[in-house]
């Protein structure tokens, strides 16, 4: 409970250097929960499953960027276009997630560098081709997508076709209600999804692979299919976060998805081994009410906003590089001493 | 072919083959070959020594050492207090070093001393340990008292520059100490007899008693405990040796790109290095320096031919692309392989 | 009728045969024992009676299995398991994060379907957990076991998890036959006799049981008959009335070994004592030893024999110091450091370990760097100096490796070969010839020959002999075959419980060591 406490003080501290009215904070931080919630959750099916913190979300992100450029190539917008990203981007997701959990079943124990090695390959591949294939060997129709060489998609794709198509379907000035709602209607169906078979079963592999080997259960299986749900649920949560942002950085918006989104976990208090939608919630609050109160109060502090800003960053790394350490050391502490013969 | 493959391993196969491939295609689009191989030469001197930082690392048993961006942060700080006091030429190289050393020192002997309580994670966490140094060091970065007007902006603004140019101070340093031509390309004689001389360091190291200890301790553990030698001291060593490597890895390859480049620069910096040694033939436990030699030089000449070739053949910045791929590939084929065996 | 037949039962192991022609037999309702050493085969037996993965990917086994009076080839645990036979293995197959429901209910839940599940399939359907519990409660009291079974695991005493591997056993619908690894190694003496009484309990509603265990008074007590294995053979099939524990000791341990050993005047023991170890605790995970006093005379072969888990291993490496220690070392008079290996290899011990691919060997380097290292690393050997370095001096090496490889015989291509690629005999010949290196008084060596076929065994063996004859050197071996013990030793401790059970000449009755194994004390044994 220590971590959120101190990220708790850290930003209510900041805050009160900030000067910003306490009604313009709680604006900003509905909006951001609403747009980041989902993203976080694709994280808890993994930790559960024991494959710790799922870098590999990256790709769920991809995914769902890949959707969103097919229904801007087809200028597709509306609630229309939301609804169709979502559905195209499904499948992706699940043909990723399936090749991400067959490459992590071959890292057993090694997950997370895996994961994020895998992340960052991915990215690579994701730029070949949109940045080379795209134009040249992928036919784009609209031709606004491409840059002026008319190969290679250009840095931001303007999504003004689908901006808030989910957050103002029920309108209530600038509230997000029904991005909230479906926020809400995932977290249940993930809290319901533990309550099954398939979910118990995941948690049996997350504590002891072997006891769930020996009992029966597909261990291999079992851990794919959590990578799938995780990926599937991140491309949903990107095409959430993109539909609210507006306008998409082809090459940079899921780079920072799994940056963000764990460090937005473990500073809930969720470790490489435990996580829940309480944690989700908790550490999404917290980690954004830091980022939007620390340049603020780097400026009013430091007179220098750029020390804010990076030092969210910073917080970003050092929270996950922290909750690694100390789930490392946990590990390493032998159980019985001499003085227990 | 099959024994060929498995002889010089799946990865270099692969990657010598789609080198020889870029060649043939470069003297078919006519691309001047001497200047490739000047290039090739240049790239593999500024980066050796940071891929040499992995040898120490590995061999003493803490694997392959993500955590670079460590030692490299010191080697910006000691290039950066020799431009404030105004050394140029030796003088400011040899101050940078000097500087950069014990200050590297000191951070990889408490990194090791950390290192020794998460046995096994170590290439997680240090991933991560890395990326916030350099978060970190941002923040230093901005506020650091540097008064050189080299270092600050121009016009006011705040903290460092993001790139600091070297020409009036170490720039080129190495690479024109000696340099001759030999028909059309040119030979950075300074920089790789540099390479030289820190391979040849680590070589003698891995000779003498202390550094066999330090080797038998990361090859295996248990061996090492009952012949008596102190495991966590040894691994301690190696990440000393491996962040004072990458603290001077970064002077000479900053002296030879002519800029010191700060802030996010560093945070990908050990992708490529963990890359080439890997390229090279070393595994999660075995890495040797001829594994650097071999590594390096095919890693570098791919991205140095690729660019020109790819350049004519399409448009965009596909060497960054390249680079991403084969890097994290490779690394990602060595993460797969049970046990961590050669790549 | 017989519940179970288990015919002719062949198994190899690529060229070793871990079973021959074993046959067994289980009646419905009846409590069967089946006893044996370690490496007898009993767990192959368990191994392919329960369908595992690793009979099938070594290549199956040859014989006939009847259960029920039908034919019966479990490919998988989840075969066995379907046709009604449970297992409680040795280590704990509980999740300790899991609640005593979860653990006895583990993927056998009982689910309700729901709106989701009709539409995704039934892996979807909802968790019942108070379905769960109620059956938990049912197995629970079957046993009489009282505790909460909403309770998470972890933490529990230990003799709670057995009797909670027991309900999730009898959980089982079905469930005719449970095998019982044995079971009561972990409890109290208090709990184990409760065991007992649950076991008799299960056997009168039917279960049939088959007990491993080495604990010889329980097999005598509470089974109907026994099977007694010996190398992979059945020596005997019995009713257990008709045989006495002595009796069954000695057919477990009994071996025709053809006795080559030396007549007493050849050997060079004195009366002087090289070794001394007082109240000596080694916290060696699975091989703790637990206040143990031991003398050594110089100049003797001593083995320290005695079953799996019970200390013997945690000896040599507990005085190595590679596992956290207390107590007392003497070696010729002088207190030797504890946990200090390097202090221990300059006190002339030299230390051979039971894994020899683990920590005996770098398999990754040439034969004679495996060799010349120790001493280097301890006694500062095969070094030359130039200027401020001291370099490995590997001229010196190489002569000194060949001269090994030929005085011990070490077949291989060459000294730059990788000892990887060598055979085990070969194997341990290298560390044998590493541990001379350092010209020791006293060599601890573990397990010498395990992993080694037959030829090279008795070369193995023969070496130690002549080490001892010959320079003199007082050797401690360790070891899970008491044949090979009473082939080469002066004398022969077995180590129960992590204590000398008692010490024997190795020309003692087959009764008398197989009683000390089984934890009788030595008065016993002698009347």
């Amino acid at each position: 409970m220590i971590v959120p406490i101190i990220f708790l003080i850290l930003g209510v501290v900041g805050f009160l250097f900030t000067g910003l009215p306490l009604k313009f904070l709680m604006d900003e931080m509905v909006i951001r929960l609403a747009r980041n919630l989902v993203l976080v959750l694709s994280l808890i099916i993994p930790v559960i499953t024991g494959m710790g913190l799922n870098f590999g979300i990256v790709l769920g992100a991809m995914a769902g960027q890949i959707a969103l450029i097919i229904i801007t190539n087809y200028s597709i917008g509306g609630g229309l276009g939301f609804l169709l990203s979502i559905i195209i981007s499904t499948p992706i997701a699940i043909l990723f997630g399936f090749l991400v959990g067959r490459v992590l079943n071959k890292a057993k124990g090694k997950e997370m560098i895996t994961s994020m090695i895998l992340g960052f390959f991915a990215n690579g591949v994701y730029q070949l081709i949109f940045l080379v294939f795209a134009g040249s060997i992928i036919p784009i129709k609209n031709k606004s997508l491409l840059l002026s060489s008319g190969v290679g998609l250009k840095n931001t794709v303007d999504l003004a076709g689908i901006t808030y198509s989910l957050d103002r379907l029920i309108p209530f000035g600038k509230y997000p209600i029904a991005t909230l709602l479906v926020t809400l209607l995932l977290y249940l169906s993930v809290n319901y999804f533990l309550k099954t078979k398939l979910g118990q079963n995941m948690r049996a592999v997350g504590q002891d692979m072997h006891i769930a080997e020996v009992s029966g259960i597909n261990v291999d299986k079992t851990r794919i299919t959590a990578i799938i749900i995780s990926t599937v649920l991140a491309a949903w949560g990107q095409i959430i976060f993109l539909q609210n942002i507006g306008t998409m950085n082809t090459y940079g918006s899921h780079e920072q998805v799994g940056l963000f989104a764990v460090a937005s976990l473990l500073v809930g208090g969720a470790t490489v081994d435990k996580a829940s939608w309480k944690e989700a919630l908790i550490g999404t609050f917290l980690f954004h009410f830091l980022f939007i109160v620390s340049p603020l109060a780097g400026q009013n502090l430091m007179n220098n906003a750029q020390i804010g800003e990076y030092f969210r960053v910073f917080v970003a790394y050092g929270v996950i590089g922290l909750a690694l350490l100390l789930h490392a050391w946990e590990k390493d502490k032998s159980k019985t001493s001499l003085s227990d013969i | 072919m099959k024994d060929l493959m498995d002889k010089i391993g799946f990865p270099r196969f692969i990657i010598t083959v789609f080198l020889i491939g870029l060649i043939l295609l470069a003297v078919f689009l006519k691309i001047p070959l001497p200047g490739l191989i000047t290039d090739i030469l240049v790239r593999f001197g500024m980066n050796a020594i940071l891929v040499l930082a992995m040898v120490p690392a590995v061999q003493s048993g803490i694997g392959l050492n993500f955590n670079l961006p460590l030692g490299i942060v010191f080697g910006l700080i000691g290039a950066l207090v020799s431009i404030e006091f105004k050394l140029a030429g030796f003088k400011g190289l040899l101050v940078s070093i000097l500087i950069a050393v014990p200050l590297a020192a000191i951070a990889g002997y408490f990194y090791g001393k950390m290192l020794n309580k998460i046995k096994g994670q170590e290439m997680t966490v240090g991933t991560y340990i890395g990326f916030s140094v350099v978060s970190l060091m941002c923040i230093f970065w901005l506020v650091a008292p540097f008064k050189s007007p080299e270092l600050i902006w121009a016009y006011g603004g705040n903290g460092l520059r993001v790139t600091v140019s070297l020409e009036s101070s170490i720039g080129h340093i190495l690479n024109n100490l000696w340099h001759f031509n030999i028909g059309k390309v040119v030979v950075p004689t300074g920089l790789l007899l540099f390479f030289a001389l820190c391979a040849f360091i680590v070589w003698v190291y891995n000779k003498s008693k202390k550094g066999l200890s330090m080797r038998v301790a990361g090859s295996n553990e248990k061996f090492a405990l009952s012949n008596g030698i102190d495991v966590d001291r040894e691994r301690i060593i190696g990440t000393i040796i491996s962040t004072v490597l990458a603290a001077i890895g970064i002077i000479v390859y900053s002296q030879a790109f002519g800029f010191l480049q700060l802030y996010n620069a560093p945070l990908y910096a050990a992708m490529p290095a963990v890359a080439s040694i890997l390229i090279g033939g070393a595994s999660l436990h075995k890495a040797k320096i001829v594994h650097v030699i071999i590594g390096t030089l095919l890693f570098q000449s791919l991205l140095v031919v690729a660019l020109p070739v790819i350049n004519i053949i399409s448009e965009g910045s596909m060497s960054e692309v390249i680079r991403t791929i084969i890097s994290n590939g490779i690394i990602l084929y060595a993460l797969t392989r049970t046990g961590g065996e050669e790549a | 009728m017989d519940l179970l037949q288990m015919k002719n039962i062949t198994k190899l192991y690529t060229e070793n045969r871990v079973l021959n022609q074993v046959s067994l037999s289980i009646k419905e309702g009846e409590i069967h024992g089946l006893v044996g050493e370690n490496g007898a085969g009993k767990s192959t037996l368990m191994n392919i009676l329960f369908g595992m993965p690793v009979i099938h990917s070594t290549g199956g086994f040859e014989g006939e299995m009847l259960f029920n009076g039908r034919s019966f080839l479990p490919k998988s645990p989840e075969e066995a398991m379907n046709l009604g036979i449970g297992m409680v293995h040795q280590e704990f197959m509980l999740i300790p994060g899991f609640t005593i429901t979860e653990n006895i209910k583990l993927n056998r839940e009982k689910t309700k379907p729901t709106f989701v599940s009709k539409i995704f399939g039934e892996r979807l359907e909802k968790l019942d957990l108070n379905a769960m519990a109620k059956d938990a409660r049912k197995s629970l009291d079957k046993l009489n076991m009282s505790i909460d079974e909403y309770l998470p695991v972890a933490g529990l005493p230990v003799g709670y998890m057995q009797f909670i591997e027991i309900a999730r056993e009898i959980d089982k619908s079905k469930l005719k036959l449970l095998i019982l690894d044995e079971p009561t190694a972990v409890l109290a003496e208090t709990e184990a006799a409760q065991f007992l009484d649950i076991i008799n309990k299960l056997s009168e509603m039917g279960i049939s049981i088959l007990f491993i265990s080495h604990r010889l008074d329980e097999i005598k007590k509470i089974t109907d008959s026994i099977t007694i294995l010996r190398d992979g053979e059945v020596v005997k099939t019995i009713e257990t009335s008709e045989i006495s524990i002595a009796d069954m000791a000695g057919l477990m341990v009994g071996r025709n070994i053809e006795m080559i050993r030396k007549k007493k005047n050849e050997r060079n023991a004195g009366d002087e004592y090289i070794l001394e170890i007082k109240d000596f605790k080694v916290n060696m995970p699975g091989e703790r030893v637990k206040g143990l006093d031991l003398k050594v005379r110089k100049g003797e072969i001593l083995g320290l024999g005695g079953l799996a888990g019970q200390g013997k291993i945690g000896i040599a490496n507990g005085i190595m110091g590679l596992y956290e220690t207390s107590g007392t070392i003497i070696k010729n008079g002088n207190k030797l450091p504890l946990n200090n290996p390097r202090e221990i290899l300059h006190s002339s011990i030299a230390f051979l370990s039971e894994d020899r691919r683990g920590v005996g060997l770098l398999l990754d380097d040439s034969i004679e760097f495996n060799i010349g290292f120790s001493s280097l690393e301890v006694q500062n050997k095969f070094l030359k100096k130039i200027g401020p370095l001291n370099l490995i001096d590997e001229k010196k090496i190489r002569e000194y490796a060949l001269k090994m490889i030929e005085e011990l015989d070490i077949r291989c291509t060459g000294p730059k070969q990788h000892t990887r690629y060598l055979s085990g005999g070969n194997q341990q010949k290298v560390c044998i010839a590493r541990a001379l290196t350092l010209e020791p008084d006293l060599l601890l060596i573990s397990e010498p020959t395990r992993g080694i076929d037959i030829g090279a065994k008795k070369l193995v063996l023969d070496t130690l002999v002549k080490l001892n004859k010959k320079l003199n050197m007082t050797v401690i071996i360790t070891s899970s075959e008491l044949g090979e013990l009473r082939q080469v030793s002066d004398r022969i401790a077995i180590i129960y419980n992590g204590k000398v059970g008692g010490i024997l000449p190795p020309d003692a009755s087959d009764e008398q060591f197989g009683l000390l194994m089984a934890g009788e004390s030595l008065d016993k044994v002698v009347n």
